[in-house]
């Protein structure tokens, strides 16, 4: 596994990470390594990023905020649907990811 | 339309113990949960649980978690997984999006809402900044998802949650750089704070945080002690370099599917708020909807666990048309165990009161 990231990968309680299988995920185009299972929003933040949308009218950043997918605060727009709660959907080989705009735009009538 | 005698929306504690509770008396349940893992908060609950002889302390979170899946299965309890119940309607009918693809609707005989709860936010300058989040936010990041949404952090609130969450952020690295607490003391358990005390964190008590400051991202955050009104003295501001804020200002039930439900609500400010009212069988204003846990006001998982164990035979109870009295007792005398000390004892008044006033509603 890639160590230099901001993954716990030893913990006194919980120990070792367990080894799992790598995808990859496209950041507003840009690649990056994903576990298979793993949250998008946990992935990004591993990843060193936080800022995942702007809002609608002053154009400000928002990231994680309940971790739960109750707040709304973490949505972006993933393979073209936008509005999706990333601290609770897991990423998927190849899947699409951008920050999104606003209330976003569909770009894809389906999942 | 799919019929079922019971569906519990809610895979946590709470849920988990009623649906084990109805499948011993062989009540056909479903338990829906919008998670992929069921379990809601108890997984990332690292620490040891204190509290009464006889029940499950000194065991983590986690293990305890563990057992409760493990009962589950093998009662064969019907489990939906990633499936949101976006709605209760008339009759006990439950709008369910199953799997995030279908929409189906489940009728049932009783209906539990075990929802949980959701953390309370408090606003300041730049407090919508990436950085700043949930004590319980940061705890399912390090402890769930194992990735650290910060490196240097301030912890807001000297409750047990925010020692609590202090203490694991320090476990999973995080250097904590203070926690600050606006009241005069601290309000958690000693053990806790002397946890994180031993490890050279600070806690400044009458200090209230002014601004989370930084472009994109939370840079740095501006703290300042506040005199006997809770004013802030501003001469004494004082700023953190730090990349993480974390609230820990309490939670309180995650109320819309029993507003939607019908039911009627009462202000418990020890319980975290408005709360749906209950009798002594965990069943609220309208027949046949049950709610446990945290939706029936912020507790603890131990007594989730409890509430939702008594919510479980009283919903076979009505069911099956007989009567487990001594069951019942047992786990009420358990509540009655965990609701002692400063919190508890507040928490158990309430808890009286909610049930009068039930009965002031419901006259039977
Ligand atoms: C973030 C957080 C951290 C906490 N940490 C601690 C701690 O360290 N120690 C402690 O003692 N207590 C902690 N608590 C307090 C909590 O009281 C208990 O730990 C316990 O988990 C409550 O159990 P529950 O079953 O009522 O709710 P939860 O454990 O919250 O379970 C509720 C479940 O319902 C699901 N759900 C909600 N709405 C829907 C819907 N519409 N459709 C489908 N599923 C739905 C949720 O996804 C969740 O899985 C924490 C609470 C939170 C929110
Ligand atoms: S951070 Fe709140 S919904 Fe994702």
């Amino acid at each position: 596994m890639k160590k230099n990231d901001l993954r716990i990968y030893d913990h006194p309680i919980l120990g070792k990470l367990p080894e799992k299988k790598r995808v990859s995920i496209y950041f507003n185009g840009r690649k990056l390594i994903a576990y298979e299972g793993e949250m998008i929003a946990a992935a990004l933040y591993a990843n060193g990023i936080r800022a995942l949308r702007k809002t609608e009218k002053f154009k400000q950043t928002r990231g994680i905020f309940c971790a739960i997918g109750r707040c709304t605060d973490c949505v972006m727009t993933v393979g073209g649907i936008p509005n999706i709660r990333t601290c609770v959907t897991p990423v998927r080989n190849g899947m699409k990811v951008e920050s999104q705009k606003g209330r976003g735009r569909w770009k894809k009538k389906n999942w | 339309m799919e019929e079922k005698e019971l569906v519990i929306i809610g895979a946590g504690p709470a849920g988990l113990c009623a649906a084990i509770e109805a499948r011993k008396k062989n009540i056909d349940v479903l338990i829906i949960d919008e998670n992929i893992k069921p379990g809601g908060q108890l997984f990332k609950q690292i620490h040891r649980f204190f509290g009464s002889k006889q029940h499950m302390a000194g065991i983590r979170g986690i293990t305890i978690g563990e057992k409760l899946l493990e009962e589950v299965e093998k009662l064969q309890a019907n489990v939906w997984l990633d499936s949101t119940a976006y709605g209760i309607f008339g009759n006990r009918i439950a709008g369910v999006i199953k799997s995030r693809k279908k929409n189906v609707t489940v009728k049932a005989k009783a209906i539990l809402i075990a929802a949980g709860a959701v953390e309370n936010p408090i606003s300041f300058e730049g407090w919508t900044l990436p950085g700043v989040m949930g004590a319980g936010a940061c705890q399912t990041m390090i402890n769930i998802h194992r990735v650290l949404p910060g490196k240097k952090a301030l912890m807001i609130g000297a409750g047990n949650v925010g020692l609590i969450v202090a203490y694991q952020m320090l476990q999973a690295g995080i250097e904590v750089k203070a926690v600050i607490e606006i009241m005069p003391k601290i309000n958690g358990y000693m053990v806790h704070a002397a946890k994180i005390k031993r490890f050279g964190v600070p806690i400044f008590l009458s200090t209230t945080i002014l601004e989370a400051s930084g472009k994109n991202e939370v840079e740095a955050a501006v703290i300042c002690p506040v005199d006997q009104d809770y004013k802030p003295i501003l001469k004494r501001t004082k700023s953190l370099d730090v990349d993480l804020i974390c609230i820990a200002a309490g939670l309180q039930p995650l109320n819309e599917l029993l507003c939607q439900a019908g039911c009627q609500f009462t202000y418990k400010p020890y319980l975290g708020g408005n709360v749906a009212l209950h009798n002594e069988n965990m069943e609220t204003t309208i027949d046949g909807i049950f709610v446990a846990g945290d939706c029936s006001g912020i507790e603890e998982a131990s007594t989730a666990m409890e509430e939702g164990k008594l919510a479980g035979i009283a919903i076979a109870e009505k069911i099956r048309k007989r009567k487990w009295d001594d069951e019942k007792l047992e786990v009420r005398n358990r509540l009655n165990d965990f609701r002692i000390g400063t919190f508890g004892e507040k928490r158990k008044i309430s808890k009286m009161e909610i049930e009068k006033e039930y009965y002031e509603k419901v006259k039977n």
